[in-house]
């Protein structure tokens, strides 16, 4: 079988002695996952547009010019204007700050409780595990997006209050999946070394179970970045979200379909075109990093 | 595990409304303007209950609960259950063509993309997943509003139609945004049946099927399919019960009064008893088409049949 060959023809490659450094590890994900790494590079022009916005954009995002409202796309304004007259093109630019800044934020700290909750849970066991569980079963039982609105109406709209609210649904996905492989860990022979030798919970669970638990929660992590700006762009567009005037896509969506579907059908086209490609990106990205990273899935 | 679950989910709505800045009584007194004596608040407060304790508020919603009461809406006066059940009609129509939508459009693609893998066909497959996960179901729909409106000065029907009344007026309506999340939605389901079958085909009793010189699309059908639907089925019924509450953008976008577009009402009007409803109401979809996953598992393997 090819799968068979390709895995020897792996190891034959892997040189065992000494770990190959980070830039050679780069070339060969670059080669064995051209989609993957596809995916990254379009991340990384997203996070160097959003850094050098400044520099790039060709208008200020927030500067409105009633001369110019509802402008086709032209030399002037490559992807037209808005209804204040403001340049398509430059929010776009400098949405992408928003989104990363929302996307890494809660991916980031989602992740992160939620690998805390499920191993701690998964350690301690019994009574605490099962209560643990209950609560995420019950956060779980809600659509992402039900749940967002409803901490966005505890917490109020707002950039910060978005980020919080986006955060708090990821939090029992990420601490399903982890709970999951850290109940298997915590069988493993180091661990009833490391509690023979006296090691203080905390250290059993922060120095021993976490770092054997990273591979679902780095994927996890990925899978949430793409699913963030999602969710930031459809709390936008409902206007629960990040507030005019900052650039953010979901926003400039809002209101444009309906109202200037015929006259400016540029406005609602581009935004949607960002966010899909981030997304996108997002996705292909983790889609191999997952493939990486958890070995059973490798043959596929 | 079923009732300790929505109760939960009661719980945690319960409070969450009552965290809530404001109330639904300077709402409405705001949205009508002019000031209003504090007296009057008070007594509109007497009239809903709100100056009720807490616990005694909640202990009132339990005990109807217990009834099937979900009580009255505290902006329209209606029955909570009238109001949810004017729309859920809409809400699950949408949910079911679009379920129709993802399934016909999933397995025959995962299946195709297993069986030709790393072909030019599974690549083709591949990618229009990961662009269906990745397209804002909502944006997808302004497209296509978009499209009819530039291409044929045409936009679907804005008033619903019962099905049963007049199938054609329905379907004119709402295929749209069923299509809009059903793209998103098969997606999800096309990488499942993908990666399911993958594993399946490897299977031992795959290779003696073969080895017998059983026709193909029998093991296929009968030993490949059957087995590598379990974690599909769970997926679909995890979409399917999310679909219900969860249109809440798509809905906005077609302008169509379904649930989603009531709970975001609801939340606006610190409508208390309304929100508490609707989330039980979808919570209770959630924790049902579990259960029917559950059931189907049980048809489809025989081994995990419950007692």
């Amino acid at each position: 079988m090819a799968v068979d060959e390709s895995v020897l023809a792996d190891l034959a490659r892997t040189e065992p002695e000494r770990a190959p450094g980070l830039g050679a590890r780069i070339r060969t994900f670059a080669r064995e996952k051209p989609l993957g790494a596809a995916g990254a590079l379009i991340v990384l022009l997203m996070i160097s547009a959003a850094i050098l916005a400044p520099v790039i954009a060709p208008y200020d995002p927030l500067e409105t010019d009633y001369g110019a409202m509802f402008a086709a796309p032209s030399r002037a304004h490559w992807l037209g204007t808005d209804s204040f007259g403001r340049d398509v093109l430059s929010r776009i630019i400098y949405g992408a700050r928003t989104e990363l800044l929302v996307g890494f934020c809660t991916a980031f700290a989602g992740a992160t409780l939620g690998l805390v909750i499920g191993t701690t849970s998964a350690f301690l066991g019994g009574r605490t595990d099962v209560i643990v569980q209950a609560v995420m079963d019950v956060l779980l039982s809600f659509p992402l997006i039900v749940l967002a609105i409803a901490m966005v109406a505890v917490l109020g709209t707002g950039t910060l209050n978005v980020i919080l609210a986006i955060m708090v649904p990821m939090v029992p996905r990420a601490a399903r999946v982890c709970r999951s492989s850290a109940l298997s860990v915590r069988e493993a022979t180091f661990i009833d070394a490391a509690r023979s030798a006296g090691f203080s919970r905390t250290r059993i669970v922060g120095r021993h179970m976490l770092p054997n638990v990273m591979a679902p929660y780095l994927i996890m992590l990925t899978s949430f970045l793409g699913q963030a700006i999602l969710l930031e762009a459809s709390l936008s567009y409902l206007g629960l979200g990040v507030q005019e005037p900052t650039a953010a896509w979901g926003l400039m969506l809002q209101g444009a379909a309906e109202e200037y579907a015929e006259s400016a059908p540029w406005i609602p086209f581009f935004p949607g075109v960002a966010i899909t490609l981030a997304v996108f990106a997002f996705n292909l990205f983790g889609d191999s990093l997952r493939d990486v990273l958890d070995p059973r899935l490798r043959t596929h | 595990m079923m009732f300790p679950t929505l109760l939960g989910v009661a719980v945690l709505v319960f409070v969450l409304m009552r965290i809530l800045p404001g109330d639904i009584v300077e709402v409405r007194f705001a949205s009508e303007g002019g000031t209003v004596s504090p007296e009057v608040l008070q007594q509109e407060r007497a009239r809903l209950g709100l100056d009720q304790p807490i616990w005694r508020q909640f202990a009132d919603w339990m005990a109807g609960l217990v009834r099937l009461d979900l009580g009255r809406s505290m902006w329209t006066g209606a029955t909570v259950s009238h109001e949810i059940s004017i729309r859920a009609q809409l809400s699950l129509e949408v949910a079911i063509i679009a379920t129709i939508v993802a399934v016909t459009l999933a397995i025959p693609l995962g299946v195709i993309a297993a069986l030709r893998q790393d072909t030019w066909i599974d690549y083709l497959v591949r990618m229009i997943s990961i662009a269906g996960l990745a397209t804002p179901s909502f944006w997808f729909g302004i497209l296509i509003l978009l499209a009819f409106l530039i291409l044929f000065h045409w936009t679907p029907p804005m008033t619903y139609v019962p099905f049963w009344k007049h199938p054609w007026r329905n379907l004119e309506q709402l295929i749209w945004p069923a299509l809009a999340t059903g793209y998103r939605y098969s997606a999800v389901a096309t990488r499942m049946t993908r990666s399911s079958m993958l594993e399946v085909l490897r299977e031992d009793y795959v290779r003696t099927a073969r080895a017998k010189g059983l026709w193909q699309r029998l093991i296929l059908t009968r030993h490949a399919l059957k087995n590598a639907m379990l974690p599909v089925v769970t997926v679909i019924g995890l979409e399917f019960a999310f679909l219900i509450g969860g249109l809440v953008v798509t809905e906005q976008v077609f302008n169509l009064n379904g649930l989603g577009k009531l709970f975001v009402d609801a939340v606006t009007h610190y409508d208390y008893t309304l929100v508490q409803g609707l989330v039980l109401v979808v919570a209770a979809a959630f924790v049902l088409s579990n259960f029917f996953v559950d059931i189907v598992y049980g048809w489809l393997d025989p081994r995990i049949r419950y007692r």
